[in-house]
Parts: C-alpha cells; structure tokens; sequence
C-alpha cells in the first residue's frame, strides 16, 4: 500500500513540477494544483495511512492521527485561494501585456529558438 | 549609576543639541560642555578607588541567554581613556565655537560629536565585550558622519566611505574575535576574561580569536595596511581630525590592545603580529609625513606613525614597554590635539594648508606660532617636553628586545630611523609655516592671530605638553600608575618618570634622532627629489578600484542569476532544493523502513492507477488546455476518494467540493485565455524539464516511502483525548480546528479573505477581452443560459442550502463544520450565476460579498474574545474547561460562533473571487467594443 500511495505522490509531483517550468501561465497554475495535490497527500500520510478509522470518537476502536487532518484541510483550502490568486494574477498579465508567457511581456516575437531560451523577458 | 550616566548623557546632550543651535554658535558650545562637565564630577570620587588599583563595577542584566549584560567596568585605564575623551572633548567643542561659521549646520555637528563621545566612552567603560562592540561600531558610524560633515565635497564623502569601509569591515572582524573569546571563557565579562588569560592562550582557537580581534584594533588604529583610511579622513572638519583622528577614536584599537593585554598578550603570534606591525607603521608613517604638502596630511601621516610606534611597545610584550605605550598615548593625545588646532587656526586664518605657500606666518601670529613650536616640539621628542619622556622608554625598550643574532639590532635602527623622520617633519612643520620666507599667494592676506577664546584650549594642551615634560611624577604620575596597573592586570614593574636618567644609550639615540632629523631637514630638497622619482600610490584610487571592481563582480553575478526569466527562476529554485533535499536522501540508503509494506487491495490498486496515469496525462497534454482541465479534475476526485479511503471523511468532503470550485474557476479563467498552448520551447529545454520533473517526482516517491515506513509516535493522543471532554465535540478534526488550535485557523481564513479581496483589487477595471472563438476556430455558443440547467438549479438552491446547514450544524461532532458547510453554499450559489448569469443572480443577491467577508472575520474574532470575557486567554484552549464544566457547556456555543465566523468568510472571499472574474467580460467587452468604433 505505502508503495502505491508513494508512487501516485511522486506521479503528482513529477507532472505538477514539470508543469510548472512551462513558459505560460495557465499550465503554470495546473501543475501548481498538481503538486498541492501531491503536498496534500504527503502532509496527510504523515499520519500514516489508516483504515477504517475516522478520528470521530466513538466510531471505532483506535483512530488515525487527526493533527495532520487538520493541517491539510485548512491547506485545501488555502491552496484554492492561492489557485485563484494566480489565476487572477495571470489574467492580470494577459491584460496587461496581451500575452500570457510567465516572463510577461516579449519583446518580440521571435522566429530563433536558439533566441528565444529564457533571456527574454519583460524588462 | 554614575557610570552608564557617563555613558549617556553625552547621548541626551545630542538630542537636545539642534534646539540649542537656535540660540548661536556660543549657547550650543556651553550646553554641549555641560554633559562632560557632569561626566568629570560623577568619575571623581571613584579615583580613590582606582588610584590603588581597584576597579568599580556597575551592572544590569540585559540578555542573559546569549551573555550581553548592561555592565560598566571603571579601572585605570579607563579612567585614563575617559579623562582624555572628556577634557579633550570639552576643549574642541570650545575651538569648533570659533572654528565654525555661523552658517554651518552647528547643530548637527554639536550633535555628532556628542553622539562619538558617549560612544567612545561606552568602548573604554563597557564591561561586557558585546556591549563594547556596539559602542565600537558607534564610533565608525559617527566618524562616517562627521568626516562627511561638509558632505557637498565629493572628496569628503569618499573619504568618509573608505574609512567606514575599513573599520566597519574590522568592527565584523573584531566581532568574530569576541564571539570566539566569549565562547572559550563562557563568557563576556571583562573580569571573567581577563582572569581566564592562560585558558584563552592555550586553546586551539587562540590564533583565530586573536587574528580577528587584531584585524578589528589594526584597522581601528589605521595600522600598516589599513593606514590609509587616516590621511583620508582628514576631509573632516579640524576640531574631528584633532578630536576622533589623532586623540580618541584611532586609539581605541590601542585602548582594545591595552585593555585585553592580560588575556592575549605574551605569545610569540602577539609578540611578532604586533610588534611587525607597529614597527612598518612607526616607519612608513614617519617616512610618508616628511613628503606631505599639506598642513593636515602631514600631521595625519605623523598620528599614522605615532599610533605604530604606541602599538609596536605593546607588541615588544614586557610590562615596562606597556607602561610605556601607555604614557605615550597621553603625551600624543596632548601634542597632537593641539598641532591640529594650529593647523585649524592657520588654515582658518590663511585660507589654505599649503605649506609651499605659508610661510614667514611668525612675522603675523607669534602667539599661535609658540604654542605650535612648542607642541611640536614635542613631536620630535625634544627634551623638557612630555614627548620626549615616551619616546627615551621607547628608545629604551626598543634595545631590551631578544631577537635572534642581527635582527637584535632591527628595532633599535627603526626606531632612531624613526625618531630622525619626525625631527624632520616637526622641523618641516616648524620652519616651513613659521619662518622660510614670506608667504605666498595666500588666499586670505595678511593673515592675524585668531580670536582669543579659539587659542585657549591649545594653550591648555601645551601647558600640559610643558608640566608633564617637566615634572612627569607629580603632575601625570598617578594616573600612569593606576592606568599601568589595570593594563598589566596586577604587579607594575618598577619605573622612573625623572626627566633625564643619566648618560645612557637611550639618550644617545635621541641626540643621534634629533641631528639626524636637522640634518635631513637641512637636506631636505635632496630627499625630495629623490622621493619624487616614485610614482606616488593614490590609496583612495586603488580602494575606489577595489570596490568598483567588487559592485562590478557582484552586478555581474547578479545578472547571471537574475535575469528577469521567471520560468528560469522557478527552474533554479527547483533544481536547487532537490540539490539540498537529494544530500540527506542519499544518505538514507534504505527506503522501506522497519515496519514494512501493507497489502494493496484492488480497488484501491487499480484508482491509483488512474490517478497516476491522469496526472502523467495531464502533463502530456496541456498544450489543449480544456482536455487538461478535463483530466485534472479526475485527478481531483481521486484524491478526494483516497482521503475518504484513508480514514479522513472531512478531508474527502472538503477536497471534493473545492475541486468543483477549482474547475469552475480554471474554466472561467480559461474563457478569457488562449484555449492552447503554443509550442515554444526548444526541444532541449523540454527534455530537460522532463529530467529535472523526474527527478523530483521519483524523489517524492522515495522520501514518502521512507516515511510511511518509520514507526512514528504522534502528538495527536492528546488531542483524542480531551476533544470530547475538553472541546465537546467528537469530530476531532473539526475541534482542533475551532478550539485546539483555532488561532491558527482565525489566521487562515483571513489569509483567505486576503486572497479574495486581493483578486479584487488586481481585477478592478482590468479590461480584457475574451477571444472570440475557442482557438480551434469555433464561435462561442449564443446559447448563454441553457434552459435544463436554469430550471433544475432553482430549486437546487434551497436544498443545497439545507444540506449545508445541517453539514454546518453536525461538524462539531461528525465529518462536517464550517469549511465544508461554505463551500456547499458557495457550488450552491455558484450553480445559480451558471445556470441563470450573472446579472440576474446577482440582483437577486441582497449583499456583497465583501461584506460577507467582513462579517465571517467578525464572528470568528468575537468568538475568540468572547473567551477574555471570562478570563481566560483569547480562542481559550480546552484546558480550562475541565476545571470549568459550565463554562465548558458554553464553550460548545462559543465554538459555533466561531466556525459562523470560518463559514461565512469562506463563502465570501470563494464567491467574490469567482464573481470578480466573471464581471470581467460584459464590460471591458463592451469597453473595448467601443473604444475599436
């Protein structure tokens, strides 16, 4: 089981951190879901994957470790208003720059790959 | 008490100071005297004390934990310091009332110097090392300002940087040494310190400790090769040069030398670091002084010199050359203070510092020239006069040292070759302003005595130049006994202040100086000649270069890691913490730790399964930005569905319904935004963002298999225990939340509210227009509000709402509570913006959410203060309740009110981040539709 859940965080984490080093902003915000995704169920586990026992008392006989429960219910949470923040922040840039690379606005838009690798930026 | 007054009333005089300048240049002079004044009654009956070698100690307790106490320390020594900064202190403020003009800013400067003499008088009566490191760095700071007084002179400021540049850089090196110190003895008291000597010497870290604190004195005490700052200085104003640059501030590397000579001194790495040292400054110094044109630099090389030879006795490391070094300390601070106030008054009077063109001045102002012959004088160490006192010990000790085979006569020759450059530069100083001719084209003719009261504290200085000359056991000899004791640490060697000690080698050395010197001076055109075949280094050119060439190394650097690519930063920041995770990872070795793998059943098997795959497809095709979407929330869900299979029923639920939120706001965003993802990176950087992706993710995978591997003990039995009996509530993760750690929670949902109202402002008449098709070329549906849908979501509404009022109501004890509850009413409201628009949902909406938010906060806090009501702390822990079990009952209530508070900021800070970016299209469409006709 623990192998199972390690490879599925691991399988968030590569997509979410592959994602996130694309040059645009909106696959910048799917891979940043992806990997809250992959942080969520890490900080989760540090409780230990348990079966079958709700840390609601009276419901069973031992329970999992509520701490981390909690912990990550709030990060839910907050990782959708820090989802949204970016969002906002990317659709702020749009308007602004009428582009949506992460660098912001492009000089140009250029025919050379070669050119093209990172230096360009909004400055 | 009498101590820290010392210390800070110099401090208050300087606040009060501006407000006295209102009242002239004489009212600010008087007032500022009046701190010093007060400082010499307050250390007057302590001299008993002192004169028998005792010390008085003044303490307070400051920070215990990391050994900075508020402890002043008076012995000797630093009743010598004292004095000195005190009396010379209130003779420049009376020069600098004439020296000034009534134009100048008086208040600043009145202030400033005030500011560096409480600061020096907190290095000489600090107790505790740390206290005196922060009144070290005073000095440089107030030095820094004061040499850039006039600070309109592009020469002034550099002058003041480089120096702030060199004893700033020693003050960090100094800083080290103590730390170093501090940590062998245990501690930062002086006395500890100074009895813990042996252990200080004998520890493997001695050299370090001694290196850094050397470093700290030497760059202090403008020491070969930091010398250079000093002559730079002397932009300043001349009451600063005379006052921090030749009397007090460049000795206090001297005072640190004397004051931790029982601790460090005695070693041979002492004995040669200082002793090499003081003898290439003594030298180079003296040498330097001969060739200078200028007034000032001429004297400033001469302190350069002076400062090596007080340093080179207390490197010689016998207790007579000790006493020595701290017998010329005085007589320096007294001849040199008044040199720099004649050079004042000739400057003041002629208008320059030339001494090519002031010359014959004797003929103009013979009050001023006697008083300048005589300290002079001094300088070259003529009989009768206190220099010439330190400089026979000098001789003296010079000829005591054991150096093996010829070098034994190293010292003796630099010293008479020294000796013979400063009766020729006091000569220089003598003959060339005084007689040589008349002036020429001096640019204030003819120049005249200077008012009475500017010549009175020079006169004071020689005076005590000629008494301590004369009768050195009278009139300085117990105040050198007790300074001497207190330097030593215990027994002084036995010492004679007689003017002449009979016909002795010594004394032939200073003949030998003092015909040498004339001689040189005598010959002077010669030497000069020869010294201007040498290119002459511009230390302040070779520094400037320096840091340029060091701004240039770090703007380069800069460059190199900043350059503006935001994707380029989120690469190296990724790179660089699987750099910093992979270190401790592949120490691991092992990833299955000691309680081992749990069987997989299959249906948890084949939805991890899909979970992977949906992820890895969500990678693959992100340049179709709707698929992906698509494929996230799958991807979602299933998260939600391992919470609820791992025993998290809360978690399940709140996953779930903020991945519909999430979704529906990834598809808003995507209306506005390109629907693909055009390819744009070369294929290279895609393969290696693959790599660095790979990495991390396997990883991830590792690390969490270690983890859930290791036995673990939680904190959480706690928490178990008292949810019920302490929170009253058996959700235990819905207590902690609104009760066990329910600050922590008031701190989220602000950060929520935050977040919406952020989305607010960054969207307020942001116009932006949504493409018109979806990027494949498809118009945009005309079907806006499909007609299913606006029925079905009506009376959706009033049930969702029930639902969530009841999810609301059971949180406390089964999987439910605020969160959860918001953001069922949230979907609830956003399916109605969905299905029925916009404006019509929102005429229907009596409130604004900003005010929803506000509301949620509200509760949430006077929830938490509800609880100091009844005494306990704010959002009060269970603690108290089980001592209390009515208030417990109450409690339950007091929770509900706060998880009110957490529900409706939640639903605020969700609807107005949704609604927000929704309003964007109707206007700015419109908007800009207008602006294209």
């Amino acid at each position: 089981m623990e192998l199972v859940y390690a490879l599925v965080i691991g399988a968030l984490t590569a997509s979410g951190v592959y994602l996130l080093l694309r040059a645009r902003t909106f696959p910048v915000v799917v891979g940043l879901t992806l990997l809250s995704y992959g942080v969520n169920l890490f900080l989760f586990s540090t409780g230990r994957l348990a079966t079958g026992k709700q840390p609601i008392i009276g419901t069973a006989e031992s329970y999992a470790d509520p701490l981390p429960q909690a912990l990550v219910l709030t990060a839910i949470v907050i990782g959708f208003a820090m989802t949204a923040f970016v969002v906002v922040m990317s659709l702020r840039n749009l308007a602004d720059n009428e582009d949506d690379h992460v660098d912001g606005k492009q000089p140009y838009k250029s025919p050379a790959p070669e050119q093209e690798d990172e230096e360009v930026t909004g400055k | 008490m009498s101590l820290p007054l010392v210390v800070f009333l110099p401090f208050l005089g300087a606040i009060a100071a501006p407000l006295f300048a209102l009242g002239g240049r004489t009212a600010i002079a008087i007032a500022s005297s009046v701190p010093a004044l007060i400082a010499l009654a307050a250390l007057f009956p302590h001299w008993e004390t002192l004169a028998n070698g005792g010390t008085v100690l003044q303490s307070w307790e400051w920070l215990p934990a990391i050994g900075i106490s508020f402890s002043f320390r008076l012995d000797g020594l630093s009743l010598l310091f004292a004095l000195l900064i005190l009396i010379i202190g209130v003779l420049i403020i009376l020069y600098a009332r004439y020296y000034l003009k009534p134009a100048e800013n008086i208040g600043k400067f009145y202030a400033l110097l005030l500011c560096f003499k409480g600061s020096m008088l907190g290095i000489v009566l600090s107790s505790n090392l740390l206290l005196m490191m922060i009144f070290w760095e005073l000095t440089s700071l107030t030095s820094f300002l004061l040499i850039s007084f006039w600070n309109h002179k592009q020469d002034a400021r550099r002058g003041a940087r480089m120096a702030l540049a060199v004893t700033g850089g020693g003050g960090l090196a100094l800083l080290a040494g103590i730390l170093i110190i501090g940590n062998i003895v245990g501690s930062f008291e002086l006395d500890d310190v100074l009895a813990a000597g042996d252990v200080i010497k004998a520890h493997a870290m001695y050299p370090v400790a001694l290196t850094l604190v050397l470093l700290g004195a030497f760059t202090k005490s403008a020491q070969f090769p930091f010398h250079f700052w000093l002559p730079h200085a002397m932009q300043a104003p001349t009451p600063v040069s005379a006052y921090l640059h030749s009397a007090t501030m460049v000795k206090a590397g001297i005072f640190l030398m004397a004051r931790l000579y029982p601790a460090l001194a005695g070693t041979e790495q002492w004995f040669y670091m200082v002793s090499f040292t003081g003898m290439a400054t003594l030298l180079i110094g003296a040498y330097v002084a001969m060739f200078k044109h200028d007034l000032k630099g001429l004297l400033a090389h001469s302190t350069v010199s002076h400062l090596g030879l007080i340093t080179l006795l207390f490197g010689m490391g016998t207790e007579l050359a000790a006493v020595a070094a701290v017998f010329h300390v005085i007589n320096h601070a007294t001849f040199k203070a008044s040199l720099f106030m004649a050079a004042g008054i000739i400057d003041h009077e002629t208008g320059t510092r030339d001494m090519r063109r002031i010359n014959g001045l004797w003929r103009y102002m013979p009050h001023t020239a006697t008083l300048a012959m005589v300290a002079a004088s001094s300088m070259a160490g003529v009989p009768l006069l206190n220099g010439f006192l330190s400089k026979e010990m000098f001789f003296a000790e010079s000829l005591q040292l054991n150096l093996p085979g010829i070098w034994a006569w190293l010292p003796p020759i630099v010293a008479t070759l020294a000796g013979i450059f400063a009766v020729a530069y006091s000569a220089r100083f003598i003959h060339d302003v005084f007689f040589n001719g008349k002036p020429v084209n001096l640019p204030i003719y003819p120049p005249h005595e200077p008012p009475r009261y500017m010549k009175i504290p020079v006169e004071i200085l020689v005076f005590a130049c000629i008494m301590v000359g004369m009768f050195p056991a009278v009139s300085v000899g117990p105040l050198l006994y007790a300074a001497a004791h207190a330097t030593l640490g215990g027994e002084v060697p036995d010492y004679q202040l007689a003017v002449i000690h009979g016909f002795n080698l010594p004394l032939i050395m200073s003949f030998a100086a003092f015909f040498g010197g004339l001689i040189m001076y005598s010959q002077r055109q010669k030497f000069f000649d020869f010294h201007a075949r040498f290119k002459e280094i511009d230390e302040k050119a070779v520094f400037e270069a320096i840091v340029l060439r060091i701004v240039d190394l770090a703007n380069g650097f800069t460059a190199r890691i900043e350059n503006g690519s935001l994707q380029r930063y989120g690469m190296l920041l990724v790179v660089s913490v699987l750099a910093v995770a992979a270190m401790p990872l592949l120490d691991l070795g092992i990833f299955i730790g000691e309680t081992g793998l749990s069987p997989v059943d299959w249906p948890t098997a084949i939805a991890a399964g899909v979970l992977i795959i949906c992820a890895l497809l969500t990678a693959a095709v992100h340049r179709q930005r709707f698929y992906a979407l698509v494929v996230l929330s799958v991807v979602g869900l299933i998260v939600a569905l391992a919470f609820a299979r791992f025993s998290a029923p809360d978690l399940a639920m709140t996953q779930l319904s903020v991945e519909v939120v999430t979704i529906v706001l990834l598809m808003l965003a995507l209306y506005y935004m390109p629907g693909w993802t055009p390819v744009e990176t070369p294929l290279k950087r895609r393969f290696r963002d693959i790599a660095i992706a790979g990495i991390a993710g396997i990883g991830m995978t590792l690390v969490t298999l270690a983890m859930l591997t290791q036995p673990f003990s939680s904190i959480s039995d706690f928490f178990l225990e008292n949810s019920k009996p302490g929170g009253g509530g058996t959700n235990v993760v819905n207590v902690i939340l609104v009760d066990f750690r329910g600050f922590d929670t008031l701190g989220e949902i602000t950060v929520l509210a935050i977040a919406a109202l952020g989305i607010y402002a960054l969207l307020k008449n942001t116009p932006l227009t949504p493409p018109p098709s979806d990027g494949e070329g498809h118009a945009w549906s005309r079907d806006a509000y499909p007609l299913m849908l606006r029925l079905i979501a009506r009376p959706l509404l009033p049930l969702s709402l029930m639902v969530s009022a009841f999810i609301f109501l059971r949180g406390h004890n089964l999987p439910g509570g605020g969160f959860i509850a918001g953001l069922i009413t949230s979907i609830a409201l956003i399916l109605q913006y969905i299905a029925s628009g916009l404006n019509w949902t929102q005429d229907r909406i009596p409130f604004k959410y900003h005010n929803v938010i506000g509301l949620g906060l509200l509760f949430a806090t006077i929830a938490g203060a509800a609880s100091l009501a009844f005494g306990y702390p704010f959002l009060t822990s269970t603690f108290g309740y089980i001592t209390w079990p009515v208030v417990g009952k109450f409690e339950v209530a007091s929770a509900l009110v706060f998880d009110l508070g957490v529900y409706l900021t939640v639903i605020g800070a969700t609807l107005l981040a949704l609604v927000t970016i929704g309003r964007i299209s109707p206007h700015s469409a419109i908007k800009s539709k207008r602006e294209g006709a």
